[in-house]
């Protein structure tokens, strides 16, 4: 019965969209629309070839791994995709030449940009952060995940959503708000897809055979939570046409560039942290073959988190509109926010005491351990820089990028591909993976590509911050803008080169999981070969 | 007559504060009580435990289960 009414849904959808490509006002709405009459398309025959068969019944005493397996394999596209992405764009900096005229308004910079940020945090990281809570809530709750096949919807709702933003980007659909660009029918459908991963997460943990929630899924349901939250109110728009992508912002001045920020600062602490917190507080422990150092202090941790980090966001408005008590309230708890992110850092590392001598055989628990130090890394720069003098000059420079980076491509770039490198033996039931010598080739060319990265961003961002601020004897400026550029071609160059030896690392460990998969030796006690219980 | 934003800003920023701040020292002396060791230590030891399949159901949950199953 339900099946009928999917079909119904499915169909009405389709043709809805139909009709909306044909009366779209631009592009991008038009490229939607027949996405969106696509999926349904696909999906309602899926469901019609499964209507009033026979089913295989489910078992309750299966883990549901296919959605899991389903995330991680995206996760490694989408992660070679927008490091492709990034390396490319670093390269556009370098040499404009690479921004060609025949691609123009398509694949210059500045559509290509959010292309990569929106790759690398909401597809790599997205689908990192689904397949760790989709995995992690069923081995800490010790039953399958709730609601069926809604945990397949959310799995392929939100790769319609990553193509949807994608091709928004660079059709020149965008609201112009960092980390938040899709435009609204984008935007509506993450919203739906949101609520029903909410309600898979929540519905398993309501379900639990344990009678405590593990720390990790504390971070895992505050990551899905808060990320709700914050895109229903940063993206509080109004459509100009039902049949246009276009839409108008409810707020407006200091109001919107505050709720931008709160948003923006939030997703990092959110989505970035909390999320990738939930991974390391389960799979570090995992990997190291011991319970977490100290549980009294990652529960410290989590409180310490979430009452400090919603704060954080106006430093990234110093010298602007906004009252200086609010820019000053920010810094105050981004510093605050130092403590509790050296506590879990040194939660995660302290995990391996009595344990260190597996890092000498253990490149993916290296791995691990490295995202850990990046956390703590990052966590220590990110409260500096938020000090309203520091801000002034790191602010609008490359510092600010070179930040990020070692935060996104040490800390959750490493932890991701410790947790990849962990779930494909196991949800392929293989022995090991295929090879360790790539994974230490992949480990030691991902941190010689942050280091070239991070260095580099040093360098040109202070450089830069000095060269605007330098006055001659009479106070007039030194540089012109087009000084710093110039100035800062070498750096460029260098950044690049560490963008191309990451993404290496990451083409070395796609082919490594495809070999595990394909080739590696079948575990011995696989979970299908036991009998039930 | 006070407008809602300054009633709101003055409730936030004293009583809002200060029960923000209670609430978050409750939660860190709740975490270090006495005797919290060995069930902070059994949690801890979670992931350990129903790696490769769910947790066998007792009785009780097997009967409303079927009761489920039965009314789709």
């Amino acid at each position: 019965m339900l099946d009928y009414v999917k079909l119904l849904i499915l169909g009405l959808v389709a043709v809805g969209a139909a009709i909306a490509a044909n009366y779209a006002r631009d592009a991008a709405y038009l490229v939607h629309a027949l996405l969106i009459m696509g999926a349904a398309a696909i999906t309602f025959v899926v469901v019609l070839r499964q209507t009033d068969e026979r089913r295989k019944p489910v078992s309750a005493n299966e883990y549901m791994d296919g959605p899991v397996k389903a995330a991680a394999i995206a996760t490694a596209f989408w992660g070679v995709v927008g490091f492709l992405a990034g390396t490319f764009i670093a390269f556009q900096l370098a040499y404009p030449v690479l921004n060609f005229d025949w691609a123009q308004g398509y694949l210059n910079f500045g559509r290509l940009r959010p292309l990569h940020t929106s790759a690398v945090i909401f597809a790599f990281g997205g689908n990192a952060l689904i397949a760790a809570s989709f995995y992690i809530v069923q081995r800490t709750s010790a039953v399958r995940l709730w609601g069926g096949n809604t945990a397949w919807f959310v799995f392929w709702g939100y790769q319609l959503f990553i193509v949807m933003a994608a091709t928004g980007y660079l059709l020149g659909s965008t609201q112009g708000l960092e980390y938040a660009e899709p435009e609204w029918l984008t935007d509506l459908w993450l919203t739906i897809v949101w609520v029903a991963f909410l309600a898979v997460f929540m519905g398993t943990l309501l379900n639990r055979k344990e009678p405590h929630i593990y720390v990790a899924n504390w971070f895992l349901l505050s990551f899905i939570v808060t990320v709700a939250m914050l895109h229903v109110v940063n993206n509080l728009q109004v459509p100009v046409s039902l049949f246009g992508s276009r839409s108008v912002p409810v707020m407006a001045g200091v109001q919107s560039a505050m709720t931008q920020w709160w948003y923006g600062h939030n997703a990092v602490g959110f989505f970035l942290t909390a999320g990738f917190l939930g991974m390391m507080y389960y799979f570090i422990p995992k990997q190291a073959e011991r319970p977490v150092y100290s549980y009294k202090l990652s529960i410290i941790h989590f409180w310490a988190l979430i009452f400090l980090y919603i704060w954080a966001g106006p430093h990234h408005l110093h010298y602007t509109a906004l009252p200086d008590w609010a820019s000053t309230l920010g810094m105050v708890f981004s510093i605050v926010l130092w403590m509790p992110s050296w506590g879990g850092m040194i939660n995660g590392l302290m995990t391996l005491s009595g344990a260190w001598d597996k890092l000498r055989t253990d490149p993916v628990l290296r791995m691990m351990v490295t995202s850990v130090a990046f956390y703590g890394m990052s966590t220590f720069e990110g409260p500096m820089m938020s000090i309203r003098a520091v801000n002034s000059l790191s602010h609008y420079t490359d510092w600010t990028i070179g930040h990020v980076h070692s935060g996104a491509l040490g800390w959750n770039g490493m932890i991701t591909f410790g947790m990849l490198y962990y779930l494909f033996p196991k949800l392929w039931n293989k022995e090991r993976l295929y090879s360790l010598r790539a994974v230490s080739w992949h480990y030691w060319l991902a941190t010689i590509g942050i280091v070239l990265y991070a260095a580099s961003m040093w360098v040109t961002g202070i450089m830069e911050g000095l060269m605007w601020r330098e006055v001659d004897a009479q106070g007039f400026l030194v540089n012109s803008f087009a000084d710093t550029v110039a100035a800062k071609f070498p750096m460029y160059v260098v950044r690049g080169l560490g963008g191309v030896l990451y993404l290496a690392g990451a083409l070395i460990m796609a082919w490594n999981l495809y070999m595990t998969v394909r080739k590696a030796a079948v575990r011995r006690d696989a979970a299908f070969a036991t009998p039930a219980e | 007559m006070e407008d809602t934003y300054t009633i709101l800003q003055i409730i936030a920023r004293s009583w809002g504060a200060l029960f923000m701040l209670v609430v978050f020292l409750g939660v860190i002396v709740f975490t270090l009580r006495p005797g919290s060791r060995r069930l902070h230590s059994d949690i801890a030891n979670i992931p350990f435990r129903h790696d490769d399949r769910p947790a066998p159901e007792d009785a009780a949950q097997a009967k409303t289960r079927q009761f489920k199953e039965a009314r789709q």
